[in-house]
């Protein structure tokens, strides 16, 4: 690590006072990210704000019947939160398929979304990357590309998102909320996370002033038919080749609303407004499930060896379908895929 | 890319060395003052400035679980914490475990279930046993493989690892029911 300084937020405000007179900080809260990226260069700021003694760590009811968590929420807390078990088993499902009991204990809400892609030539700082070294070129492409993305890609970037509990947060339709200088506002989780296109260095449209304070999920949380199917390399404790967070709200038989949201395969969580609407009104049939799933796939294409997660992704969101339509959404201990 | 290296050492060698910080830890139950450089993880804080080498560098980076230990209670990756962001923290390290000549249960357990070969992540699989039994969410075999699954064991000692965790796991249970019985 190089060396940087070191300062505490008091506050909210003071947070976001640090961070904008000084671009090349960078807030700190869990660290299991930043600090494994600084330890390889990659992350070089000038001095961290530690923000982990900032009140932004309750669980609370919303007045629309929904739950704002704040942002330094432990994942493992969050995971294991009666409210969150109850109302959203799909976000708790998606936390507890990712990372390691150790760092989840560590790692915060907000700092999940911002956690950084795990493309290898990202973190090889001897190799070009346009994400790390904008202008320098892609490794990926053309290269080692096994764990690339499929779709939403550019010329200049193929990494993926590597969160899982943002595919969760996508499908429920949170909300983002974020201070900076010009205030609060509030985004559709939609909109955090960018494409990248040809500024593929920047990850999420937080602009460099803010500060995430919270996460809001509304209502509706798809308790009874929901799923989060993870395939991966081996069965614990490793990142997404795909993953697919399913929620259905089903009478009768019949879709009345369809959540579909892909890890693994894009820039940042993949929906498919196209996709989810031909679900809605259909019957749970598996025809109906693989035309939904060759509808989200239908731009998608490989880049060599990462050409078999098509294929994956139409098999797993068929898979996704079938187990949340049947109320019986994969455990995340046993790992036998029904 | 040899470029971009060399530009960021001669900003870091332009940069004055931020100052060094006073940090409070408790350790093992005892007060540990340090003045140390805001880069200093917890796991380099432990091991020398505190010449407490029971906690193992495996790979620094997360992904290995040997440096694992108790944070106010909670199971962390003592290499990517910060010793500066924990002051005034209570840290249990393997150190800390047995009382005199008693060892703790799940380290009497895990001689018991012959559960390590050369025990370099045998102090993070320890420290990490201990916070899942905390926790309280493990009641499987299968659940105890997965909330384990952040400590790999390079002998592969994985059956024997879980047997010892049932084996407290159960004799916990049956504490409990017996101080219900009382």
């Amino acid at each position: 690590m190089i060396n940087f300084g070191y300062t505490r937020a008091s506050d909210v405000a003071d947070a976001v006072s640090q961070i904008a007179a000084d671009p090349a900080a960078k807030f700190i809260a869990g660290g299991t990210n930043l600090i494994d990226l600084m330890k390889e260069n990659v992350a070089r700021p000038s001095r961290l704000i530690d923000i982990t003694h900032l009140p932004l760590n309750k669980i609370e009811e919303t007045k629309d019947g929904g739950l704002r968590i704040g942002a330094l929420v432990p994942n493992s807390d969050l995971a294991y939160h009666p409210l969150i078990e109850a109302r959203y088993p799909l976000l708790a499902s998606a936390i507890l398929a990712g990372a390691s009991q150790q760092l989840r204990n560590m790692a915060s809400t907000g700092g999940n979304l911002l956690q950084r892609t795990r493309c290898f030539y990202f973190y090889d700082t001897t190799t070009p990357c346009n994400k790390r070294e904008p202008g320098s070129g892609c490794s990926a492409i053309g290269g080692i590309n096994r764990g690339h993305a499929i779709l939403g890609t550019s010329e200049h970037c193929i990494a993926t998102h590597p969160s899982d509990m943002c595919v969760a947060l996508a499908a429920l339709e949170a909300r983002v909320l974020a201070t900076g200088k010009g205030g609060e506002r509030s985004m559709m989780f939609a909109d955090f996370h960018r494409l990248p296109g040809d500024t593929p260095q920047i990850d999420s449209t937080l602009r460099p002033d803010e500060i995430i304070t919270a996460i809001e999920l509304p209502p509706k949380g798809f308790a009874d038919n929901y799923t989060y199917l993870k395939i991966r390399d081996r069965l614990s404790y490793a990142f997404a080749l795909v993953s697919i967070a399913v929620g259905l709200d089903i009478e009768g038989g019949t879709i009345k609303e369809a959540r579909l949201a892909l890890g693994g395969v894009a820039h940042k969580p993949w929906r498919d407004p196209e996709a989810e609407a031909q679900l809605n009104g259909a019957t749970a049939t598996r025809e109906n499930f693989l035309r939904a799933a060759d509808k989200i796939l239908r731009d998608a294409h490989g880049f060599g060896h990462n050409d078999f997660k098509i294929e994956l992704a139409r098999r797993g969101i068929l898979r996704a379908l079938a187990q949340a339509a049947r109320g019986t959404p994969q455990s995340q201990a046993d790992k036998r895929i029904r | 890319m040899a470029q971009a290296s060399s530009a960021a050492r001669q900003e870091t060698e332009k940069a004055p060395t931020p100052a060094k910080m006073n940090v409070s830890l408790q350790v093992n139950g005892v007060e540990r003052k340090l003045t140390i450089a805001p880069w200093t993880t917890l796991l380099d804080a432990l091991r020398i400035y505190l010449d407490l080498t029971g906690t193992k560098k495996g790979c620094d980076h997360g992904q290995c679980g040997a440096c694992t230990v108790l944070v106010d209670g909670r199971r962390i990756n003592s290499c990517l914490t910060l010793a500066v962001m924990k002051d005034g923290a209570q840290v249990t390290t393997i150190e800390g475990l047995a009382q005199g000549s008693t060892l703790h249960p799940i380290q009497q357990a895990f001689i018991e279930h012959d559960a390590f070969q050369c025990g370099y992540c045998t102090p993070g699989q320890i420290c990490s046993a201990i916070g899942l039994i905390a926790e309280g969410r493990a009641r499987t075999a299968d659940e105890i493989r997965e909330l384990m699954s952040g400590n790999i064991c390079r002998c592969g000692a994985y059956p024997n690892i879980v047997a010892a965790i049932e084996q407290v796991m159960a004799g916990k249970g049956a504490e409990k029911s017996a101080e219900v019985g009382r």
